[in-house]
């Protein structure tokens, strides 16, 4: 492949290199066709589709009910946040109260799942930057969330625990203990990491000023979650936009204004702190009471409208839009996944940048190819 | 001083024979063990057990794994210059033996006692480089050709350090031969380590960049490159590459300990037993670099070399060459 140069020369030197979608440290399905000249890259683009499975299409041959076990497949690290976002969207379509008790158990099990999420994230960014071992050990700890949620859930990963109007299980007092036993392990595990990799040479120099997405980027392509605040902008919808009983709780957004992958590193890890707090301030709060309320409809036929509900999830913005004609199939559901608008400002980020470094900076927005594809 | 190999045997061809055979059955044993080692021990780091089935502990799980390599069909790539492909492995392996026929293991116990000993261990070790450049263009593969690059840029650019190190050491006994450098520590009564330990530094260091371990594992550097230059190699192909990784595991940490921490000599054990605890040591550092640091990027690895060591080993070098001219 020869490409004329600027001085109008064929230029020998500029080849392509298909990055993915079978590539053992490529974060899933993704492709990146980057267009290098040794080992630098000249322009990379994302291509995407490979995990498609067409579930907006089929919310609309089901009805409201049908599509809950969908939700938490989109996304399969914020399984449980996607999940609740649903069934309040939905909710809020039909008027329902949910019961405080399982307002609650929302909060609580959400943080766990936003948490994991971001153990996942530290471990796999770690392995794109060669350092295997801090993998094992936030696998470690995340195995000890996804075993208390497994406990009172059933399920690891694709969770389908909300309900319109609360959630399908209550939890009990070992639940309780459990999850404070662990925010205490947690704790001191993040020292750990901190420890173990924020303050290596190695990791800072490949860190810092690395896939910089500035404010500007950031805003323009609707880059959200701690991408954009680590780019500066304290935009979180749990706090500009209430959902659930998020506003009952005392927790700060961390920000950085870098915008490189170290202050995504670091915002990720102070929100997993953020994200304890929270949890240790539900559980002292959480009322005894029933889990669904007295009375739901057994058929759920939302008046017809248009309706948008979004929550923030361990990647950022999520929302989800349903039309709804009064009748018990929604005409349509479109699903606001945050991983896109992410992955769509990685053309001008990774432009210019070395290939070493290309793995590294998509893993540092934290990208889920199913959430994207859907 | 013991007999040499010569006058026990007889016939200096059979000699020949019966040393070389020993030679490739420790490497065989040697590459097994340290595999098996390097498994537990990024267990022991990682929380996990590592190898436990097969063998005591897990020590016959390596050799179950290289019958599965070995059992593997061969497939070569499409418009692979197969002489290139094929001839890339002997090539990288083949040095890593010759050198190690060079390393004086006790008293006595060296096959061939050269007076230019260092100079060919450097010699037989710039082959390599060589044989990995083939595996990198004869493959067909974009990720196996830019992993070929990068390992001969590395291995030019720490090549310079590591011999600027060692030359600090000939400098101070004025020989190149290991045996002798062994024995002038002896005299001494310490190892060189306390009187070079910056070179000893800059070599551990240079040394790790030539064996390609992490954290400077660029040319295969799974995370970008699949598995750099021998991303296409099959089965036996890829056993011989992972012979000639740790093979030369051994031969830096031999000649770290020839050079640095005094050979053989040491109290009370006998003087083999107190060469491979030196060496076996340097491995286990080795090994803990390697699972507890994240990769050095390409370029940052390349600055390391140029602005930090190579200039370090060049004012190490003059400051004992005018050290030894004072004295």
């Amino acid at each position: 492949m020869t490409l004329p140069s600027a001085q109008g020369q064929p230029d020998d030197d500029v080849y392509y290199l298909n990055m993915g979608p079978q590539h053992p440290s490529m974060h899933g399905v993704l492709r990146l066709v980057l267009k290098m000249r040794g080992e630098e890259i000249l322009t990379a683009d994302p291509v995407i589709g490979y995990a498609h499975r067409a579930h907006e299409k089929m919310a609309e041959n089901r009805n409201y009910m049908m599509f809950l076990p969908n939700t938490s497949r989109i996304d399969y690290l914020s399984g449980m946040i996607y999940n609740l976002a649903y069934c309040q969207a939905v909710e809020r379509m039909m008027g329902i109260e949910v019961p405080e008790r399982a307002e609650h158990i929302r909060v609580i099990v959400s943080e766990w799942n936003r948490i994991q999420s971001h153990l996942l994230w530290f471990g796999t960014f770690l392995l794109d930057l060669g350092g295997i071992t801090p993998f094992l050990y936030s696998f470690e700890d995340r195995e000890e969330i996804l075993a208390v949620l497994e406990a009172v859930t059933g399920s690891r990963l694709t969770y389908c625990y909300g309900r319109f109007g609360g959630v399908s299980m209550d939890v009990d007092d070992v639940f309780v203990d459990r999850s404070r036993a662990l925010i205490e392990r947690l704790r001191g595990r993040l020292d750990t990491y901190r420890t173990l990799v924020t303050n290596n040479v190695i990791f800072r120099n490949r860190c810092e000023g690395v896939g910089l997405i500035d404010r500007q980027v950031a805003l323009d392509y609707g880059v959200t979650g701690p991408t954009l605040r680590a780019a500066g902008v304290p935009y979180d919808v749990r706090v500009s936009e209430p959902y659930g009983i998020y506003d009952r709780f005392d927790f700060e957004i961390p920000t950085r204004t870098g915008g490189d992958s170290m202050a995504r590193y670091d915002v990720r890890l102070e929100e997993m702190e953020q994200s304890l707090r929270i949890l240790e301030q539900a559980l002292d709060a959480l009322p005894e009471g029933d889990v669904m309320p007295a009375k739901v409809p057994r058929f759920f036929k939302p008046p017809a409208g248009e309706y948008y509900h979004a929550v923030e999830s361990a990647r950022g913005h999520f929302g989800t839009y349903i039309v709804s004609d009064g009748s018990d199939t929604p005409v349509r559901i479109k699903l606001r996944t945050p991983s896109f608008s992410n992955l769509s400002s990685m053309p001008p980020v990774l432009a210019n940048t070395l290939v070493a470094d290309a793995i590294a900076i998509v893993g540092s927005i934290d990208v889920v190819m199913p959430e994207i594809d859907r | 001083m013991p007999k040499s190999l010569t006058e026990i045997v007889g016939d200096p061809w059979w000699a020949f024979a019966v040393g070389a055979a020993a030679l490739m059955g420790y490497l065989t044993v040697n590459a097994l063990f340290l595999v098996w080692l390097e498994r537990k021990v990024s267990a022991r780091m990682q929380l996990r057990l590592g190898p436990t089935e097969v063998g005591p502990a897990g020590l016959l799980q390596t050799l179950a794994d290289v019958v599965k390599l070995m059992g593997k069909q061969f497939i070569r790539p499409k418009n692979a210059q197969i002489g290139l492909f094929l001839g890339a492995p002997i090539l990288v392996f083949f040095p890593v033996v010759a050198v190690l026929s060079l390393i004086p293991i006790d008293e006595g116990w060296v096959f061939h006692d050269l007076n230019i000993g260092l100079l060919l261990v450097f010699t037989f070790a710039g082959f390599g480089i060589i044989g990995v450049f083939m595996a990198g263009w004869g493959s067909n593969n974009k990720y196996a050709l830019l992993g070929a690059m990068r390992a001969v840029a590395q291995n030019i650019s720490y090549e310079i350090p590591l011999i600027l190190a060692t030359l600090s050491v000939v400098l101070m006994t004025g020989t190149m031969n290991l045996r002798e450098i062994v024995e002038a520590q002896g005299e001494a009564g310490f190892p060189f380590l306390f009187v070079q330990p910056v070179a000893a530094l800059i070599y551990f260091i240079s040394a790790t960049a030539e064996t390609n371990r992490a954290p400077f594992d660029i040319p295969e550097a799974e995370s970008e490159l699949i598995a750099g230059f021998h991303t296409e190699y099959p089965g036996g192909g890829f056993a011989i590459f992972f012979l000639a990784e740790y093979t030369n595991m051994i031969i830096v940490c031999a000649v770290a300990t020839i050079l640095f921490l005094g050979g053989w000599s040491g109290p009370v054990l006998p003087g083999f037993v107190w060469f491979f605890l030196k060496v076996y040591s340097l491995i286990f550092v080795m090994m803990w670099f390697r699972w507890t640091f994240p990769r050095l990027r390409f370029d940052q690895l390349m600055r390391f070399a140029w602005a930090v060591l190579v200039p370090l080993a060049i004012v190490n070098l003059l400051v004992t060459a005018t050290v030894l001219k004072v004295l």
